[in-house]
């Protein structure tokens, strides 16, 4: 397959592949040759693609685990701050009761929990994100999956051609 | 509903697994412009919904003197009709976050519509406490904010436990069922045109498929399962404590709250097996919704009828092992009372109907499927039924007794929560995919392969 002239302008470019294998090959190609920000869409998670890319684990734990503990404080504290607010004896249990307070403090783990949850994953993830990603094609939420690579003029021609052997259906710029 | 523009698959096709650009076609498709089927089933559910509000401005109008309350029973059709619906919820959860923990990967299938009935049940739930109020617009009283007052709500007190359960499980469900989508809406943004490119645009909120976006968001996915698993188990509990921590007979039991978060999961999977039977024939899905998807809902129902049996067993024995003449007398009353009849729709449906399943010719026909689950949803609204009216009619003592039937002003309104529900899923299956695009394409082998792997 012919490799086309490289343009002086170009920021990156993309490779459309149809198979996941082909994408496989060529990330691992070119996190071999150095290539370290690389794009890669999927219409699909996989794990393999992550151990290509040698992804971290996400930071997203963090987030659960601080509003976790954070909803956890807030319930208790809420619930025995307004009881000692208004000292009011009901059933004769003492005003501060933990053993039902446990409740509050548990639905308030929760909720703080799975809300910071979701924000760790938009703030990590850049979203919500509406401008034009460099490289997306419709098709990559259907059934192809694509790599972008960023670089010099040197780079981005070694990149299209290794896309190209990997199996890459078409390379374009960006 | 628009079953012109879905062709049947044949029966080749159904067992033929579906390729990626089939499967964005097949699920986008579903979206297509409503047919008459649809607009009809609409007009019907806003009919019911327009009587049910009717039935309750009634009710706003001239009181609860309007409906069949009888001292001492003022807890009657709402408050079953609440927990009722709360139950129905539970089986979203389990399939979308507990079969996820497990890694079950048939759930893939009928998580979507799950998660969703989920969202609208709760939803539907939350209206009952409301609707059971005299003074409905006092309703916020209940929540605790600062006010002038300086009173407080008594967070002894399980109602208000309620408040945090229920509010934290519609927004955690709602939040997991709209996450879930994004993905989803994302396929369908980039297949739209007009208006709607415009409006799925947003709602994915730009997401492109990139490695980075999928790499947090699988890792949000299993932590909003981790956390929705224990919240589902909780919520049926606390709604279990509104009974069991009040000291009436027949509700003052330490086991109902793994007996009320089994019968949760048991009529909720008959929910489910109630909307998707429908669902897969109006979308001509037999390519996704497969028999053995629901044989595996089936097999859910029976384990969790069986837990419920057990349960019920148990609290005859407890009455007569505890040595409690009050407790005793109500369960002789709940069998050979004046409310027999609830007794035996309720024994009879989740404990004798549910054991045809054990026959695996019944459980592979979804039109005895069909017939089952809704015996399934019948029994257990009785259940809630028998536990709250019963328990109140036969109380301490003779004078303390009484008999309450519902009247239509509430059977209106439990029929307008019915119509409320499916008006929000008929909403639904035509704005979003009713069927997870990309987690049923996780389960199929990625194109150039012939195994699944993945996650």
């Amino acid at each position: 397959m012919a490799t086309p002239p490289v343009s002086a302008n170009r920021a990156g470019v993309v490779g459309v592949f149809g198979t996941l294998d082909g994408l496989l090959l060529a990330a691992r190609e070119m996190k071999a040759k150095g290539y370290a920000n690389l794009r890669v869409y999927s219409p699909v998670p996989h794990p393999e693609i992550e151990q290509a890319l040698e992804k971290p684990v996400s930071p997203v734990r963090l987030f659960t685990l601080i509003g976790g503990l954070t909803g956890c404080s807030l319930g208790f504290a809420y619930a025995i701050s307004t009881s000692l607010d208004w000292e009011l004896i009901v059933g004769g249990k003492p005003i501060v009761s933990l053993p039902p307070f446990i409740v509050i403090g548990f639905e308030c783990t929760i909720l703080i929990g799975a809300l910071m949850t979701v924000l760790g994953m938009l703030l990590n993830a850049k979203l919500p994100k509406f401008g034009r990603s460099p490289g997306y094609d419709a098709r990559f939420s259907n059934d192809k999956f694509g790599i972008v690579a960023f670089g010099g003029p040197q780079q981005l021609a070694q990149a299209d051609a290794l896309m190209r052997a990997a199996g890459a259906e078409e390379v374009r710029d960006v | 509903m628009a079953s012109a523009a879905l062709p049947r698959p044949d029966a080749e096709l159904v067992h033929t697994p579906p390729t990626y650009a089939e499967v964005n076609r097949d699920i986008i498709r579903t979206l297509d412009p409503p047919g008459r089927g649809w607009f009809i089933g609409m007009g019907f559910v806003l009919m019911g919904l327009a009587f049910g509000g009717f039935c309750w401005y009634r009710q706003l109008r001239y009181g609860l003197g309007v409906t069949g309350y009888e001292p001492p029973i003022f807890w009657g059709t709402y408050i079953t009709t609440f927990v009722f619906w709360v139950g129905i919820a539970h089986s979203g959860t389990l399939i979308s976050a507990i079969l996820f923990l497990f890694r079950s990967g048939w759930r893939s299938a009928v998580y979507r519509a799950s998660e969703a009935m989920t969202v609208f049940a709760v939803m539907t739930a939350g209206l009952f406490p409301i609707l059971h109020l005299g003074r409905a617009w006092f309703a916020y009283w209940v929540a605790p904010y600062p006010n002038f007052r300086g009173v407080w709500s008594n967070f002894r007190s399980p109602l208000v436990w309620d408040i945090f359960a229920i509010s934290t499980y519609l927004t955690v469900s709602a939040t997991f069922l709209f996450m879930g989508l994004i993905p989803d809406v994302a396929a369908i943004r980039d297949q739209a045109l007009g208006w709607r490119k415009k409006l799925y645009s947003v709602v994915s909120l730009g997401w492109k498929n990139s490695d980075r976006e999928w790499h947090h968001f699988m890792r949000m996915y299993l932590f909003l399962a981790a956390l929705s698993t224990p919240l589902v188990l909780s919520v049926h509990s606390v709604v279990s404590w509104d009974f069991a921590m009040g000291i009436v007979p027949g509700w003052h039991a330490t086991i109902f709250a793994p007996y009320f978060v089994a019968g949760a999961i048991f009529s909720g999977c008959g929910m489910v097996i109630t909307i998707l039977v429908p669902l897969r024939k109006a979308f001509h899905l037999e390519r996704y919704l497969q028999i053995r998807h629901f044989e595996n809902l089936a097999k859910l129902c029976l384990l969790t009828s069986t837990i419920v049996a057990y349960s019920y067993a148990c609290e005859f024995f407890i009455a007569w092992s505890s040595g409690n003449a009050y407790e005793r007398a109500t369960f002789y009353n709940r069998l050979f009372g004046p409310y027999w009849w609830g007794a035996l729709i309720m024994y009879g449906c989740n404990v004798f109907v549910p054991l045809l399943l054990w026959s695996k010719k019944i459980r592979t026909n979804l039109t005895w499927l069909f017939v089952i689950s809704l015996f399934i949803n019948l029994g257990m609204w009785f259940e809630r039924f028998v536990i709250i009216v019963t328990g109140l009619s036969h109380e301490f003592e003779p004078w303390q007794w009484g008999y309450y039937t519902p009247n239509w002003n509430e059977l209106g309104i439990v029929a307008g929560s019915f119509c409320w529900f499916s008006m929000w899923f008929l909403l639904f299956i035509k704005f979003f995919p009713s069927l997870a695009i990309s987690e049923i394409k996780e389960a199929l082998p990625p194109p150039g392969r012939t195994e699944a792997g993945g996650h």
